[in-house]
């Protein structure tokens, strides 16, 4: 199995525990990973500029394109970003010549080129199979209760995912954790935003977002499993400060799911970029024997 | 001074609406029939009230451009389209929202965090700088190197069209 790899901006440079984790993972699976120039995926920007955003989305599809790879991304928001340009140029007749118009200016075109991209969550869950991933598990994750946080771009807008998922009930994440002996719990709010959408305009509102959920959680699960940057930021860089202000321990760890994953594949701790994560995670790594 | 649950009508632009409606993301804005699904099924609403989407919704398909546009609200929804797959007349809130948003940073309102994100942009190629510090971190990670300044984010960045 060969995917292009689409890091974002934020993962290569402040969540490299999610890439480190993410390749040592696809490296025990037998999985190939192809990095290959890709730049912003847009998403940044399209609050202010709506064509800028799907202009560098369209450049990063031609990219993908030329390759003949599919595209796993890491992010969920890039994942969305360039799955919505697949749809909207060609289908939005003015958001498509005004594309034109900048691609054009930068010396750069865009042929209405079409790679499957894929959230690497769903390509573990639909193209490898959770089948596989648990007959590659070597330390089942026995014992473990696991709240997890699907976020929001990863299954919606559903139009844009083809029928994969719910996006009132998502399971695939549950699934995926899972498969690794561990129990993904249920729990109300599961499919509430982290808050990290609004983070940059106003943070008293966010935290508030990230705060309720870490509350409603703590001390039910063991630790919640993400698979988004933005989500990973808010529930695990942001705990200490909501800690301070709500008055009260959290103590709830924050793992992308290709942290979880690599435990159960027997992938050393140092190897999985534990160091980056905020929230101690020594006590969860003690509970499973590692 | 009006109080904000007061609209003024006085301001009304119906022409607001056909520019609003012009646009891929707004074209079924009139459609929205005020149930408020969308509020309710809302995370933000949930810790700060003075969010509605289904307000916004109203006060834009009633042509209030400048309550509309310079509104802090609508840069508060975070984008989790709930509402989007609820709507019972696929209204679409969010593409409207980013519409919206699109419109009032043409006319200079948009939070400076989100408009200096741009200009980050044509600087650096990306949001977050990459130096010689950060690929040596990644290379002790045993992750490849990246480059520091995609070039053509760059240019896209700062084409005028």
């Amino acid at each position: 199995m060969r995917y292009g790899l689409f890091l974002g901006c934020t993962i290569p440079t402040r969540q490299m525990n999610y890439e480190q984790s993410a390749r040592e993972v696809a490296k025990v699976l037998g999985i190939e990973f192809v990095d290959g120039g890709y730049g912003c995926c847009g998403f940044p920007v399209e609050p202010v500029d709506e064509v800028k955003a799907l202009s560098m989305a369209a450049a990063n599809l031609k990219i993908a394109s030329s390759s003949g790879d599919a595209l796993v991304t890491l992010c969920s928001a890039c994942g969305e970003m360039l799955s919505k340009a697949e749809k909207r140029l060609g289908d939005d007749v003015e958001a498509t010549k005004g594309v034109g118009k900048v691609l054009t200016q930068a010396g750069l075109t865009y042929s209405g080129e079409k790679p499957r991209v894929i959230h690497f969550a769903r390509m573990l869950h639909d193209d490898y199979g959770l089948d596989n991933i648990r007959s590659k598990v070597v330390k089942p994750l026995k014992g473990l209760k696991i709240a997890t946080h699907p976020g929001c771009h990863y299954v919606r807008p559903s139009t844009l995912f083809s029928g994969f998922d719910d996006p009132e009930f998502p399971g695939t994440l549950d699934r995926l954790v899972d498969a690794t002996g561990a129990e993904a719990i249920d729990y109300q709010g599961k499919t509430d935003c982290c808050g990290g959408g609004i983070l940059a305009v106003r943070e008293d509102v966010a935290k508030a977002m990230t705060g309720k959920k870490l509350a409603k959680l703590s001390g039910k699960a063991d630790a919640m499993v993400v698979i988004c940057p933005f989500c990973e930021i808010m529930y695990d860089k942001y705990q200490k400060t909501l800690e301070e202000e709500l008055g009260r321990q959290l103590g709830l760890p924050i793992l992308y799911y290709s942290q979880l994953l690599g435990l159960a594949l027997g992938i050393d701790p140092s190897k999985l970029g534990f160091d980056v994560n905020s929230v101690g995670v020594q006590a969860l790594l003690g509970k499973v024997g590692v | 001074m009006v109080p904000d649950s007061i609209v003024d009508l006085s301001e009304a632009d119906t022409r607001f609406l056909r520019r609003l409606e012009a646009e891929l993301g707004a074209s079924d804005l009139s459609r929205c029939f005020q149930c408020g699904v969308c509020t309710a099924s809302c995370p933000v609403r949930e810790v700060e009230s003075s969010f509605s989407p289904r307000r916004i919704m109203k006060l834009a398909k009633m042509g209030l451009k400048r309550q509309v546009l310079s509104s802090d609200t609508i840069w508060l929804c975070s984008m989790c389209f709930m509402c989007l797959e609820r709507c019972p007349q696929d209204v679409r809130p969010p593409e409207v929202m980013t519409v919206l948003r699109n419109m009032a940073a043409k006319e200079g309102v948009a939070p400076a965090n989100l408009s200096k994100l741009l200009y980050i942009l044509k600087q650096n190629g990306r949001v977050y700088s990459v130096d010689d510090f950060t690929n040596e971190e990644r290379g002790d990670r045993g992750l490849p190197a990246v480059e520091a300044e995609p070039e053509f984010i760059k240019r896209i960045s700062e084409a005028k069209a």
